[in-house]
């Protein structure tokens, strides 16, 4: 193992949608010391590998950010946070400017104007997103970008970020990086839950499975104030491919039908919840299979959904060839994911005010690791990266470096050598990161029950989950891939404690399958329209109720500033 | 899904390896890459897109539903060309213009 200390002004941990958009607004009016330590490589990494074919979150033509907020608060049955989806909403235009200034091709009619999809959205090419995005940042002087080297660990003391820890996987190094601010942008949670391909094909997943919660969990250990990791996300998609059904739905005007061929959607709702809800609840009641209803559309829509899903989701294109039947001919089979913890698409996260603070001073979060702002998309995650790089160079500004205490490297050095040490471990890593999702899915809502749970059940899956947990701190690593695996399993089981706590303290139903508690399986907007947050403290969960903010609500300050 | 690199073609740039978002592509003693972890394959299809000689195809999983076609791209004239391969041997292209958008 090789030694190297690095010390920057900010650090950005992660590199995708989030990190490089940071990059970017920092350098254009500073020229303070920018490290991004990116896990994988910033040309593909993140949610953006494979390309979107549309950006979601826009401000069309006749509608206001406004129309915006409104639209996230409805979807999130009100526990939303205004001030930050106001300060998002009123920057995606501008963030998609600089998009198409980078090279996006966004359609347009003959007038020029972007071609709307909805209310919201707008149509793209953008299977070559990510790598735009990331020669924009490499273009940047004086931004060093340390590619296949992962953070592991954040460095506080007295509640005050001092940099972090990392490792690098192809050079076998351990990473000590002093930092003025760091900004987290790691993503969400995905393989938290056992996936609906569990075999050969379990990363065929709707979210990207290198997304392992690892900003939750630094920021759970160090004791930041989370928040609504109870609001799970499902993603309602094409069975097998795990594919967008948005681009079939909104795009293409096709129908959720049972397999008696009825439209069962307006039956229980619009919202994403509801979506996913129905399909559960059409299956559950003998009228499965579910489908998106794609026979009889027109040769001139099926051609243009070919390309579609190959700039975006190239295994459904394979799926519909490989059937040998036209799309038109044929209706496309839809299910739910497991559930995923992202704030980019529901309001869990970090619990930040409106610069994108958390409560540990000098850290700052955007996109999907941000809580209280949801329906973010690839533009919102934008927007977030620029205001959290405001208000990180901001904080540089006016505070001094604190330094990384000895021990605490010490500690951590030893913990890596242990991993990397003799081999006396009974399970493997993939062992237990089997055990955690099939107890997840078992005991605390996953597909098996139909993403339903009860207070009961919980508490099982909080001992089992707790059993990992300690089964996990005698693993052993051949290499650091392998150590990077330890860490991301330890991370996971750090995010799956939280997220039972949190499914435990909402005593009601808000959102079918997001978290459907048998016990509570009613909405009780009087008791709680309400913050389900939570904070570590001394090894126990602390859940801590905050009243909503008021709708319209510009400014939200951490209390302790 | 996942991939399958053709040994025969690979000419050991690197660049399937570097780009991989889980570190999943390695080199193997003959400076030819292989993919280690196959189960962890996500599907994006960044390697496809990056390798010069049309090595890496990729597959649906037996698990969710593939019929054992193999599917790689070509940068031809500007276009995008996902070529599509089944076991029949029956070869289906398909020319995207990245200068145009999605229209759904």
């Amino acid at each position: 193992m090789k030694y190297e200390k690095l010390t920057t002004d900010l650090l950005i941990i992660g590199g995708g949608t989030a990190g490089c958009q940071a990059a970017i607004t920092v350098r254009e009016s500073s020229d303070i010391k920018i490290l991004i330590c990116e896990k994988a490589h910033i040309k593909r990494s993140g949610c953006l590998a494979a390309g979107v074919n549309a950006l979601n979150a826009y401000i069309t033509e006749g509608h206001t950010p406004k129309d915006y907020v409104e639209y996230a608060r409805k979807d999130a049955d009100g526990i939303v946070r205004d001030d930050l989806l106001y300060s998002m909403s009123e920057r995606l235009n501008k963030v998609t400017k600089q998009l198409e200034d980078m090279g996006l091709v966004i359609l347009k009619d003959e007038n020029g104007k972007y071609v709307a999809r909805g209310n919201r959205n707008i149509k793209i090419n953008g299977e070559n997103i990510k790598p735009l995005l990331a020669a924009a940042v490499e273009k940047l002087p004086d931004v060093t970008v340390l590619n296949r080297v992962n953070v592991i660990d954040i460095s506080v003391t007295d509640n005050k970020i001092n940099g972090a820890f990392a490792i690098g996987i192809e050079n076998d190094t351990f990473y000590t990086i002093e930092a003025k601010a760091v900004m987290i942008a790691t993503g969400g949670a995905a393989g938290l839950y056992r996936p609906n391909n569990p075999g050969f094909s379990r990363h065929k997943m709707w979210y990207p499975p290198f997304n392992t919660g690892a900003g939750y969990a630094m920021g759970i250990k160090h004791g930041a104030e989370m928040t609504s990791l109870e609001m799970r996300f499902i993603a309602l998609r094409c069975k097998d491919t795990i594919a967008p059904t948005g681009t079939l739905a909104q795009g293409a005007g096709a129908k959720q039908i049972n397999s008696l061929g009825e439209v069962y959607e307006t039956k229980y709702g619009l919202t994403t919840s509801e979506r996913v809800y129905g399909t559960v609840n059409e299956n559950l009641e003998g009228r499965g299979p579910c489908y998106l209803k794609t026979e009889g559309i027109s040769p001139e829509k099926e051609k243009s959904l070919i390309n579609a899903y190959l700039n975006m989701a190239p295994s459904q294109t394979v799926k519909w060839i490989e059937s040998g039947k036209k799309i038109s001919e044929q209706n496309v089979e839809i299910e739910g994911t497991e559930p995923y913890i992202v704030g980019g698409h529901t309001a869990c996260g970090f619990w930040v005010d409106t610069d994108r603070a958390t409560t540990i001073s000098g850290l700052f979060a955007a996109g999907d690791v941000a809580g209280g702002c949801p329906q973010k998309y690839v533009t919102g995650a934008l927007a977030e990266g620029e205001i959290a790089a405001l208000s990180a160079l901001r904080y540089i500004s006016e505070n001094a470096p604190t330094p990384i205490p000895e021990a605490e490297i010490k500690a951590h050095i030893t913990e890596t050598e242990s991993f990397l040490g003799e081999d006396k471990s009974v399970y493997s890593t993939e062992q237990l990161e089997e055990a955690m999702q099939t107890a997840m899915d078992a005991y605390a809502g996953g597909i098996k029950t139909n993403y339903r749970f009860n207070e009961k059940q919980l508490d099982i899956a909080d001992m089992k989950i707790r059993r990992i947990e300690k089964l996990s701190d005698s693993l052993h690593a051949d290499d650091f891939q392998e150590l990077m695996y330890i860490y991301e399993l330890r991370e996971r089981l750090t995010v799956c404690r939280s997220v039972i706590a949190h499914l435990k303290a909402r005593h009601e139903t808000r959102w079918h399958c997001f978290a459907e508690n048998l016990d509570y399986p009613e909405k009780d907007d009087k008791n709680w329209r309400k913050y389900v947050n939570s904070r570590l403290e001394n090894g126990e969960i602390k859940i801590i109720l905050r009243e909503l903010t008021e709708e319209g609500q510009r400014v939200y300050e951490h209390s302790h500033k | 899904m996942s991939i399958a690199i053709n040994k025969r073609k690979c000419i050991g740039c690197g660049k399937c390896r570097n780009v991989c978002p889980g570190t999943l592509i390695k080199l193997d003693v003959s400076g030819k890459a292989y993919i280690k972890y196959p189960k962890d394959c996500w599907g994006c299809t960044s390697c496809i897109k990056e390798c010069p000689v049309y090595a890496i195809s990729f597959f649906l999983g037996a698990d969710m539903g593939g019929n054992g076609s193999m599917v790689h791209t070509e940068k031809r004239d500007g276009l995008l060309r996902w070529v599509i391969e089944s076991p029949d041997g029956k070869v289906t292209n398909i020319d995207i213009d990245p200068k145009e958008s999605n229209k759904y």
